[in-house]
């Protein structure tokens, strides 16, 4: 046995090591670390809650608006107000204006490079392949990011600014819409469908939202031209659907009123989400605590010289099981039928996972043209309201890489104590106190590692689309 | 130019935001003006140890590289061990190789807030984290480099500070840079380039009729201006948004809310609310910069008491209820 350290590891959002213990060449067992702490928690206490909503978007630059809307619906909460219909519609685009970008950002610059990697120069799409998706100087990178960044310029008419806007409030949105801008609106997602149409998914987005199984996806992807296809026929061709087969216990908080929340088990299929199961274990964590905590009555004190300890990163469980969260997660938990047969065939994988977002960008955002025409103009965005000296409020929401919960608790008018469970604290999490590793760790069990390995590991690690900015808030 | 680029305790958001650069694509937009990145953590492609020997190769003096940008703050805690934050697969501390590469590069971008003056990592009471910013600790000169740091290129460091940053704010900077150098009267008093620190965030700001006025908004999404009852320190703040638009047309200002001078050391604490306006005697306490209180008190009233009826209604309403009156021809 020996072990092996790896990082930095890039194209992911903030800092990653993973240490593992090797054997004939394959992961034994697996640690992941988030070598950086951040504090956040700390800094909110004393504050005037709705300071909340300067402060918690900078946790992450690029799940910043899932931070804004959480804390929005935490404080809504403690505020006992709701917000008008077109301040929902409206809060509903910004944050899945925030959630496609993301998918967009992931897959062109994050993902896809791993695959021009030398070591596939063998694979008949190798030259495609890096031509189009070389770090710096793929061919696809700029496409990608012109649609992207005109894609985000709803974010310019609906919120402010990207990342760090204060338009989501309790009780609505700053910004009401005008009649120009709801044509601008509608003008900026036809050139988004068009990207997605023609270069990302070469085909409607209505047809691709109608495959339904992994047999059909397959016939699809078969000598189609078109960014996502390319990846499905290399993917195929690496059967990349058996590995990065984690948990297979699906948490989602629910979105947009498209997706609904759950549970999903192996073998259970759906089950409502009791948000009283989560816990929080800080065993692996440089943290101070000898038990699971409800994250309403969660602490984050720094120990840092902890024996044992490998990580920033707590380890949320769910009934105190390890689950795994993100897109995949919410169409389990929807029910859709193209990841349904994917996971009953092979478990949740990398292909899967990819899958899962393909078809978020190809269902979300026809439900968004529909959310933009839906909006009764002259009507309110913001109904003001008064917050509490004291009390309590949950803001659930999911970010493109998963459920992000904000646990608020208010006293004589300062926040009290501030808990937040990330999306990839849960997928990066450590091993609890009862052994049980996260679902990354387990994941990379049985992965080749070694000079002539291919980086197979590398594609598990960023199928998860990992945020570690905000794991270790 | 060739551009190596880390980071630390921030959010990303900086790279985020610059990958919104437009018109064109960043890449394209970089490469084209002669600029290349040597390693970046969210866009390169090399990892591990390939990552950490190009790292090591700069530190140590075996490649030559122009600019280090440095996004997030520097952790120097616990104990001063920097142990908050360890580059991943190496063990040493962030803080320790931003210093040595500090010494090589020729010139060192703060990138973003937290870089330039801490940001909200040094904002918890009594900075548990010991966070700094690469020269200034909030407004104190120093940092982690020190009173006394001077880039090879002969600048210190150069403070592109907002949270997050304009793309166009660094990509405009690193193409002056590339094109005719900079130099230390391209900079302010905080070390942040003038090429958008010379204006302030009121400049273009779309309310301005209402401010002329002090027609004020009382609630979230009312037109109105911001500055009297939601916090809004625009008149205050060394940027230029509102003639640089963000995401296409946007702006704080034009999303509804105020700019909390997120540009400024030390906006993260401001002693009251951000969405609120701190008074004396009905009074804002900021006042806008470089205006005598006696003026802006004087001006304000004068200014209220001449508040067309449009002007009034418009800044409670969160759209257009008066338009302007449209003049008939004169035959």
């Amino acid at each position: 046995m020996r072990r092996v350290v790896l990082g930095p590891f890039n194209r992911v959002e903030g800092d990653l090591e993973i240490t593992l213990d090797v054997e004939d060449g394959q992961v034994r067992s697996a640690r992941v670390s988030s070598p950086l702490f951040r504090g956040f928690e700390q800094l909110l206490v004393g504050r005037a809650p709705q300071d909340a909503l300067v402060i918690v978007p900078r946790i992450c630059g690029i799940c910043s608006v899932a931070q804004s809307a959480a804390a929005a619906m935490a404080l809504s909460q403690l505020a006992g107000v709701e917000m008008p219909h077109n301040a929902v519609l409206s809060s509903q685009l910004i944050q899945a204006t925030e959630n496609l970008a993301d998918h967009l950002t992931h897959f062109y610059l994050f993902f896809m490079p791993d695959f021009t990697r030398a070591n596939y120069a063998d694979r008949h799409w190798y030259a495609v392949v890096e031509k189009r998706f070389a770090a710096g100087r793929g061919t696809a990178a700029s496409a990608a990011l012109h649609a992207r960044g005109n894609f985000l310029k709803l974010m310019g008419f609906l919120a402010g600014r990207w990342p760090h806007t204060l338009a989501l409030q309790h009780g609505g949105s700053t910004k009401a819409m005008t009649a120009a801008e709801r044509v601008r609106i509608l003008a900026l997602l036809r050139e988004f469908r068009a990207f997605l149409e023609t270069t990302m998914l070469g085909d409607t987005l209505e047809n691709v939202g109608e495959l339904t199984s992994e047999v059909s996806l397959r016939a699809w992807a078969a000598g189609r031209a078109g960014d996502f296809p390319c990846f499905l026929n290399l993917a195929f061709d690496l059967g990349l659907e058996n590995i990065g087969h984690a948990t297979d216990r699906f948490l989602s908080y629910g979105a947009y009123g498209l997706y609904g929340a759950g549970i999903w088990q192996v073998g259970q299929g759906v089950a409502a989400m009791e948000v009283n199961l989560i816990t929080e274990d800080v065993h692996s964590a440089w943290l101070l605590g000898d038990r699971p905590l409800q994250p309403a009555l969660g602490a984050t004190v720094v120990d840092a010289d902890k024996a044992g300890a490998y990580t920033w990163c707590k380890a949320p469980r769910y009934a105190l099981k390890a689950a795994e969260t993100g897109a995949l997660a919410r169409q389990m938990v929807a029910g859709q039928p193209l990841l349904d047969d994917l996971v009953s065939r092979h478990g949740g994988s990398v292909t899967a996972r990819m899958v899962a977002r393909m078809m978020e960008l190809a269902c979300v955002v026809p439900a968004m043209e529909r959310w933009v025409t839906g909006i009764i103009l002259g009507e309110a965005f913001f109904l003001a309201s008064d917050l509490p000296d004291s009390g309590q409020g949950v803001g659930l929401v999911e970010a493109a890489r998963g459920g992000l919960g904000h646990w608020l608790s208010v006293k004589d008018g300062h926040i009290d104590r501030y808990q937040i469970i990330a999306p990839t604290t849960w997928n990066f999490s450590p091993r609890d106190s009862e052994q049980q590793p996260g679902p990354l760790e387990t994941a990379l069990v049985g992965l080749p590692v070694g000079d002539s390995a291919l980086p197979t590991l590398q594609h598990v690690v960023r199928s998860f689309d990992p945020c570690m900015v905000c794991t270790v808030h | 130019m060739r551009v190596l680029w880390l980071q630390s305790a921030g959010c990303g958001g900086c790279t985020q935001s610059l990958l919104c650069s437009e018109p064109r694509p960043l890449f394209d937009e970089l490469r084209d003006a002669g600029i290349t990145l040597v390693w970046h953590p969210a866009l390169a492609l090399e990892s591990g140890d390939q990552a950490l020997q190009i790292l090591e190769d700069c530190a140590s003096g075996a490649r030559d590289f122009d600019v280090l940008c440095i996004e997030g703050a520097m952790l120097r805690g616990p104990h001063g061990t920097g142990k908050f934050h360890l580059m991943a697969g190496n063990g040493r501390p962030m803080t320790e190789w931003v210093q040595r590469l500090s010494a090589r590069a020729r010139w060192v971008f703060a990138i973003g807030s937290c870089s330039a003056f801490g940001g909200l990592s040094a904002s918890t009471p009594g900075n548990p984290l010991q966070a700094t910013g690469l020269q200034y600790e909030i407004a104190d000169f120093g940092g982690l480099l020190g009173e006394e740091f001077v880039s090879r290129g002969g600048l210190p460091v150069v403070n592109i500070a907002g949270c997050p940053v304009h793309p166009g704010w660094v990509v405009d900077t690193l193409e002056k840079l590339a094109l005719e150098g900079l130099q230390v009267g391209d900079l302010d008093e905080l070390g942040r380039p003038l090429l958008y620190a010379d204006q302030l965030v009121h400049h273009g700001c779309p309310r301005n009729e209402y401010y002329e006025f002090k027609a004020s908004a009382k609630k979230h999404s009312d037109m109105g201006c911001l500055m009297e009852n939601l916090g809004c320190k625009g008149t205050q703040a060394h940027a230029d948004c509102n003639l640089r638009p963000w995401n296409g047309n946007g702006s704080c200002l034009r999303g509804g809310f105020a700019c909390i001078t997120c540009v400024e050391p030390g906006f993260e604490s401001p002693g009251h609310p951000f969405q609120e306006t701190r008074k004396l005697a009905g009074i804002p306490i900021g006042l806008p910069a470089d205006m005598p209180k006696a003026w802006f008190v004087a001006l304000a009233a004068l200014s209220k008491s001449a508040t067309p009826k449009r002007v009034r209604t418009n800044s409670m309403a969160d759209h257009t209820v008066v338009r302007p009156a449209v003049k008939k021809a004169e035959k």
